[in-house]
């Protein structure tokens, strides 16, 4: 794997410090990624799933450097990234885009669609004119948005168009890795089809890596080669995805799948509900940091946090039992 | 047969503005009956929303109106009702749940505070016999450590929780029916999976009937002993859960059985059916179906004249409104 990797994470951390007061001084200290190791190879699609507050979208913008990490290494294309400066990050930026969930947030309302998709192509590419705006309506048509987009803007689109829109731009330089944070969370199930079809017709047409965010495991069982599992800051299992979904090792995994309604009346299945809510990863509990909702849980999970280990070929799990 | 606890019939609700009138809900017509739950289902702009606001009288004044149709609870018709005969409804006999639970609980007041003045307004209880209720219906939703958490506010709960003490307080009057307008929809899978939980063995224990409003079929499938299918401001099918999903007969619903990701094991992920084109904007008057500008089954009729429901052959619950049924089902 790791010969092939394109982008690899080694024990990144993220810890935001939280300021009262007049002084601002610390009072304390978020986790929010916490030791999180993976790599992602040329052409795959590795899948981030987690709930609210797990660190997953703060791993995406730690590796688009939108966030500078505690420690820990971000290796891009073989060269270590985390402390490259604003400029020298820049270059790399043309081959590591982002695509966010919420695409009417993250385009510019003033500019025309045309003018969106260009900026990058301006700003990186040196093109004439003339290639410009080939290149651009070229782009548009890619993600199925007609010539008449180009003078639209955001507020004129529909959210699975504006979608549409931002992979276009993240399209724009021909990235080799697209973060894809949440890109269809906001969208109603016929536009998912739609945009998660086309994200995947474009990984086979260019060859594109993804980082895929998503709390939805129905998504992310369709669109995963892999699937890293996180948990208040770590990843507490990753796995191909068949050997995820058809024997996880995590009860935490096991939760949210059984948690997961299917669109099937008649299936019957034991279900695993979990007590309780997630803890806040101000004050993540001692130990593993699931055991305050694990029905599993012992005495040993309370006082030391279980390492990654190996539970069969690509598949490691960060439990203590046996299950 | 014993009349529905709940009769919508041809509920036209619209909302006028400046630059014309937007038919949200158009020409509704279904049924509850005690002790039922029934599912709505349908994408952004359906008109589901704004079909449980009309019911209960809380669209934006003004802006929305309900122009036609009754809506029958309990045999009084609530369109006909004043503001304070609803009051007594609304909250009482029909208690409501929705999405963001932090932008329905009052911030500055007591989370024991505000679930004990439902109580005492509707059942004219003392203020220690509305406390007391509260504190039984925090220890229902199982709140952990309800007497005390009584004087706690809003923000000191998180959001399951928040979703669990507004059930709570939409149950504390023992309402007949219960309107729940995507009542997990903000939350985790694990924590949504808790509050659906809730809500079905609340639902046994009270006997109170359920009108869940969704956009989530995995939801529906699991909670719901009926279902309502909404497009564009009308009913397009209608069935018990378990026709619907075995034996889905409008092509809309089809198409969206069809587009949710659920991956196969061991299949290389395919792509996703998906439904072209876009939900018509309800500023303009819908000639015929809605969905035949997207329907692969759509002919020239179709265009032109709105489709009644029928009834799908064999299964006399189940209804849908398209001119192509038998084509549909036989494909």
């Amino acid at each position: 794997m790791t010969a092939a990797a394109i982008l690899e994470v080694k024990n990144l951390k993220k810890h935001f410090q939280v300021r009262r007061g007049l002084l601002q001084r610390a009072i304390a200290e978020i986790k929010a990624v916490d030791g999180v190791s993976f790599s992602l190879a040329a052409g795959e699609t590795l899948c981030l799933v987690g709930e609210s507050g797990c660190g997953k979208s703060t791993v995406g913008r730690l590796i688009l450097r939108l966030l500078d990490a505690t420690s820990g290494d971000i290796v891009f294309q073989g060269e270590n990234i985390t402390a490259l400066s604003r400029e020298a990050m820049r270059g790399k930026r043309q081959a590591l885009q982002i695509v966010f969930q919420d695409p009417y947030a993250s385009l510019n309302p003033r500019l025309t669609a045309g003018t969106i998709v260009a900026e990058p192509v301006e700003n990186f590419a040196g093109l004439g004119r003339r290639e410009r705006e080939e290149r651009v309506r070229e782009l548009l048509a890619r993600v199925g948005l007609g010539a008449d987009a180009l003078h639209k803007y955001p507020f004129e689109f529909s959210g699975g168009q504006r979608q549409r829109l931002g992979i276009a731009r993240a399209l724009a330089l021909s990235p080799s890795v697209i973060v894809a944070d949440e890109p269809v969370s906001a969208l109603d199930v016929s536009v998912q089809a739609q945009v998660l079809n086309l994200m995947m017709d474009l990984q086979a047409e260019l060859g594109l890596a993804y980082l895929f965010i998503s709390h939805d495991l129905g998504v992310v069982e369709h669109m995963a080669d892999r699937v890293a599992v996180m948990y208040l800051g770590r990843i507490v299992e990753i796995a191909e995805k068949e050997q995820l979904f058809a024997s996880p090792r995590h009860p935490y995994t096991r939760a949210l799948i059984s948690a997961a309604p299917l669109p099937d009346p008649s299936a019957s299945r034991e279900r695993l509900v979990l007590e309780g809510d997630v803890p806040s990863p101000m004050t993540p509990p001692s130990g593993c940091h699931f055991h305050t909702r694990c029905p599993f849980a012992v005495a040993r999970c309370r006082s030391e946090y279980p390492a990654l280990r190996s539970g069969g070929l690509q598949h490691q799990f960060a439990c203590h039992l046996d299950l | 047969m014993t009349a529905p606890l709940l009769e919508v019939e041809d509920l036209k609700t619209h909302f006028f503005n400046e630059d014309g009138v937007t038919r949200a809900v158009d020409g509704l017509s279904f049924s509850v009956a005690a002790q039922e739950t029934v599912g709505i289902v349908g994408e952004s702009g359906c008109g589901k929303t704004v079909t449980a606001l009309s019911i209960l009288h809380l669209l934006p004044p003004r802006l929305g109106r309900i122009v036609g149709g009754r809506i029958l609870f309990e045999g009084t018709d609530l369109t006909r009702l004043g503001e304070r005969q609803l009051r007594q409804v609304r909250g009482n006999r029909i208690g409501m749940i929705f999405q963001e639970p932090m932008t329905s609980l009052n911030p500055v007041l007591s989370i024991g505070h505000q679930i004990a003045e439902a109580v005492r307004i509707h059942k004219g209880a003392s203020a220690a016999a509305a406390r007391a209720r509260a504190q039984e219906m925090l220890e229902l939703v199982r709140i952990p450590d309800a007497g005390r958490r009584l004087d706690d506010y809003p923000h000191q709960f998180s959001g399951g929780m928040r979703q669990r003490v507004m059930i709570a307080m939409a149950l504390a009057c023992d309402p007949k029916m219960l309107i729940a307008d995507e009542p997990t929809t903000a939350l985790d899978v694990t924590i949504q999976a808790q509050v659906l939980k809730l809500m079905l063995e609340l639902k046994a224990k009270t006997g109170a009937a359920i009108v869940l409003i969704t956009h989530d079929l995995g939801v529906v499938a699991e909670t719901c002993q009926r279902v309502v299918v909404m497009y564009a401001g009308r009913k397009v099918e209608e069935a018990p859960v378990k026709q619907l999903f075995a034996r889905p007969a409008h092509p809309y619903t089809r198409g969206l059985l069809a587009s949710i990701a659920r991956g196969k094991a061991g299949a290389r992920a395919k792509r996703l059916r998906e439904i072209p084109g876009m939900v018509p904007s309800l500023r303009e008057p819908i000639h015929g179906c809605a969905f035949a500008p997207r329907c692969a089954f759509a002919l020239e009729a179709c265009r032109l004249e709105q489709p009644g429901l029928a009834p799908v052959a064999g299964e006399p619950e189940h209804q849908a409104a398209c001119l192509r049924l038998p084509a549909v089902l036989a494909s």
